[in-house]
């Protein structure tokens, strides 16, 4: 059995009592439980404070461009799909800067789990407005309160029929490693967004907020009921649900490839009798 | 020099077929053993307005349009009066015996007595030209044997019937036009355009990655990748966005594919993010921005080279990069293997600008031989020492071992910030410069690389034209011409833009009396560029920012103008 600690310790540059730290562990004790060894993942992010990640942990990683995780993160998937794909990033990176990558990713389907830490505000850019902060909440770059209406990204995944959608709370690390072990087990692409306080930007959504609010989804929800789970998706008042919100059984990318195709591509030769044949076409 | 050199152009509206039929007589013609250059002129629509193939037939390869016609094959009544003033004296008009040949030597078709139906209007085309060329009648029906195979036997024997009786009718009409003299017919010749070349290059290179948005010029690169996808084993997806579709190759880079991202300079001006990143993270990755005139959305469908500075500077920050401008439709096959050669081994951006002129145009060449190529450079399979494997370790050059994730026990870390040597977030103002200087020492190893610029011409010409990326046949055509005329010319062309070398040409334009540099943009940038480079004036400056090629017909004239 593997360990936690295969993944290394690291000096994070987190403020004390971010959610970050628990997700952070909580994503090093899935991979143990699944046994995936560090060389066997790849940690592929955005920009932001949640996507420092692949800094903090042992395993391969590729640190991109704000909003940019997801196209990174399937390429790698369909180039090497040996590879357990994990793409952690915050709100803004995926929501908002990488909106249409995140519908796009959806609808692509590739074998791979978007992790949003979602704590509904900008950390790394200091306390501006999320996609997901809510309507009329003061931050110092809408100091009249919010006025966009919040993004459901829960809600959004499933009218899509994603694959896998789940939500959960850094403050419920076991909870967190059964959702995001299941998320990396479904295939397809699989979205699951976890609440996270910022001890420093966000004084409405706190830890105790979360806590108040969050409470598990029971064995009566059906994830493959896509009314329920549209239900579910649009509780986000006293309560809010967390778990495995719906699931899909749509083919995983890559059906339509050919079966003759090496992997990881790129490692094999280039094949010159097939470039003759190739040739020959334009003859 | 060329012993015959004729011009045809077929004229009409989109949709009419003149595409199909300009093909389809290029295809018979290379196989007959002619040299074949064609390019196409069309509008930004599906339907209607007015296009035309023009096809330039010789003995020797030619590189560039004619500004006349010997033959103008009209589909339409517009399709005469727009090319009416190209027509040679002596020239014929090919058109349908409803149409107007406006006083011109004419050939008129009865298309509704020779075509069983107007489906087959474009074969009664391809029968008459073939015939008036003096063509043998086999080639074209082997050709529509093989084109119209998947559709069964009836459809071919219908398809022959035609031609040939197309083919019979011709012959009384024969003295309206001079047939073409032999040749000896090849059989490995191939008939391929530049973009399509391009992919070839870069299959034969072992590109495995390609993801893109549809943009016009680029797309036909894709295209020609998915065509070949099954037998060359490359994954090829049309993705959300151009910033998608860079972002996406650079992760299909990481994980091993040698990969490629056709576009357009709108594209590219949503990459240039991503073209930053594949800098910093020393990433290899190939671009082909096939240029159209901008800006914004400018003419989609016509031909510039206005974006040269653009791929010199698009993306923030300095990163070394390399930007090959191929010159003809055999070298866009080199420069689309080599492109993928050194993005992989300086693991860096690189950068192929071409244009919708070179993009689009047909030639006959030789057929493409892999063997021929140099050795693309692999990544470090080794996995030594996997527990101090440092992705950017310090190296002499400034190269670092790249290994793939996943492939061992080494652990690979990418990163877009500043970094240390094993890719963790750095603020450390020595390991900065350090970081920073390793990029110096690569663009210093690329430079000792650049493909040198072609000059031809004496030692200390009146004239030197100067020319970068496809603009180089019109040029060599316009000097033979001057040339013949008495006149000292010389040309230099360079196929690669950035970086460049000034060493290995400084001298030809020191040597020179009087320097003209010939581009197809309105800022004459790539003038701009060697004079900030040598400190070496420029005094003429021909350039065409009209959307059209540049011609040697548009050269000489504008030589002479003050």
């Amino acid at each position: 059995m593997r360990d936690i600690n295969d993944y290394g310790h690291y000096n994070e540059a987190w403020c004390p009592g971010c959610g970050n730290f628990d997700i952070l562990k909580a994503l090093k004790q899935t991979l143990a439980e699944l046994d995936i060894p560090p060389h066997k993942a790849a940690i592929i992010s955005g920009i932001g404070q949640a996507a420092k990640i692949p800094h903090y942990i042992t395993a391969n990683g590729f640190n991109g461009l704000h909003g940019r995780a997801l196209p990174p993160a399937q390429a790698v998937k369909i180039v090497n799909p040996e590879l357990t794909v994990i793409a952690p990033s915050g709100d803004g990176c995926m929501y908002g800067e990488g909106g249409n990558h995140f519908l796009a990713a959806i609808r692509r389907n590739v074998d791979m789990v978007a992790l949003v830490h979602d704590n509904q505000v900008y950390g790394l850019t200091k306390g501006q407005a999320s996609p997901t902060t809510l309507e009329g909440q003061i931050t110092k770059t809408q100091p009249m309160g919010v006025t966009n209406a919040p993004f459901n990204p829960v809600e959004v995944a499933i009218s899509m029929r994603a694959n896998f959608v789940a939500r959960s709370f850094s403050g419920n690390t076991p909870h967190l490693v059964e959702t995001l072990k299941a998320a990396v087990k479904h295939p397809g692409f699989a979205l699951v967004d976890v609440f996270q306080p910022c001890v420093s930007f966000n004084k409405v959504n706190t830890f105790g907020w979360y806590k108040k609010r969050c409470y598990e989804l029971g064995e009566d929800h059906d994830p493959t009921n896509w009314d329920a789970a549209i239900q579910k998706a649009n509780e986000f008042g006293d309560k809010i649900p967390i778990g495995v919100l719906f699931t899909n059984n749509r083919p995983a990318y890559g059906g339509h490839l050919p079966k003759e195709l090496v992997y990881p591509l790129g490692t094999e030769k280039v094949d010159s009798i097939a470039f003759k044949k190739v040739v020959k076409k334009y003859c | 020099m060329a012993t015959f050199d004729r011009t045809i152009i077929i004229a009409g509206a989109a949709g009419q077929g003149l595409v199909t039929v300009g093909e389809l007589l290029s295809k018979v013609l290379t196989r007959a053993g002619y040299e074949i250059f064609a390019t196409q002129y069309y509008m930004s629509r599906i339907r209607g307005g007015h296009n035309s193939f023009r096809l330039r037939i010789s003995d020797q390869p030619q590189y560039s349009s004619s500004d006349t016609c010997d033959i103008l094959f009209a589909f339409d009544q517009d399709a005469v009066s727009q090319h009416f003033e190209m027509l040679h004296e002596d020239g014929t008009v090919i058109l349908s015996d409803k149409l107007n040949a406006m006083d011109r030597q004419c050939v008129s078709i009865p298309f509704a007595e020779l075509a069983p139906k107007p489906l087959y209007e474009n074969v009664v085309a391809l029968g008459v030209l073939c015939a008036l060329l003096g063509l043998d009648s086999a080639l074209p029906k082997q050709l529509l044997s093989e084109r119209f195979a998947p559709k069964g036997e009836k459809v071919i024997e219908d398809n022959i019937a035609t031609l040939q009786g197309a083919y019979e009718w011709s012959q009384q009409v024969a003295d309206k036009c001079s047939r073409l003299p032999e040749m000896y017919a090849h059989q490995n010749r191939m008939l391929v355009n530049g973009n399509t070349s391009i992919a070839l290059g870069a299959l034969a290179a072992g590109v495995k990655f390609c993801s893109f948005y549809p943009m016009t010029p680029g797309s036909s690169v894709a295209q020609t990748l998915i065509n070949h996808s099954k037998e060359m084993g490359v994954v090829v997806e049309q993705v959300e966005d151009e910033i998608a579709a860079l972002n996406m190759a650079l992760g299909a880079s990481y994980a091993g594919a040698p990969s490629i991202v056709p576009t357009s300079g709108g594209g590219f001006a949503l990459m240039t993010e991503a073209v930053s990143l594949a800098g910093i993270m020393e990433q290899p990755v190939v671009v082909v921005l096939a240029q159209r005139p901008g800006p914004a959305t400018g003419m989609p469908t016509r031909t510039e080279q206005g974006d040269l500075l653009f791929a010199m500077f698009g993306g923030h920050g300095e990163f070394p990069r390399i930007i090959y401008a191929p010159s003809s439709v055999e070298e866009c096959f080199e420069i689309g293997h080599k492109a993928i050669c050194y993005s992989e081994k300086y693991q860096t951006p690189v950068i192929i600008l071409t244009d919708q002129f070179l993009a689009d145009a047909l030639q006959s060449v030789d057929t493409y031989d892999m063997h021929q190529l140099c050795q693309v450079h692999t990544p470090d399979y080794s996995d030594d020492h996997p527990e101090a494997y440092k992705r950017y370790l310090l190296t002499k050059d400034g190269v670092s071992p790249r290994r793939l994730p996943g492939m061992g026990k080494s652990i690979v870390l990418a990163d877009s910030h500043a970094h240390n040597e094993r890719g963790n977030i750095t603020e450390d103002k020595q390991l900065r410069n350090v970081m920073v200087e390793k990029m110096l020492l690569k663009e210093n190893s690329i430079r000792n690389e650049v493909i040198p610029p072609r000059y031809s011409g004496g030692e200390h010409p009146d004239t030197l034209l100067i020319c970068w990326g496809s603009v180089e046949g019109a040029v060599r055509e316009a000097a033979a011409v001057m040339t013949e005329r008495g006149e000292d010319v010389a040309v230099i062309s360079f196929s690669q833009v950035w970086p460049l070398d000034t060493m290995q040409f400084s001298h030809y334009l020191n040597n020179a009396k009087k320097r003209v540099c010939i581009e197809g943009n309105s800022n004459a940038q790539f003038a701009w560029l060697l004079k900030g480079l040598t400190c070496i004036p420029i005094e003429k400056i021909i350039s065409r920012y009209d959307g059209r090629p540049i011609t040697a017909g548009y050269i000489i004239n504008k030589m002479y103008e003050e």
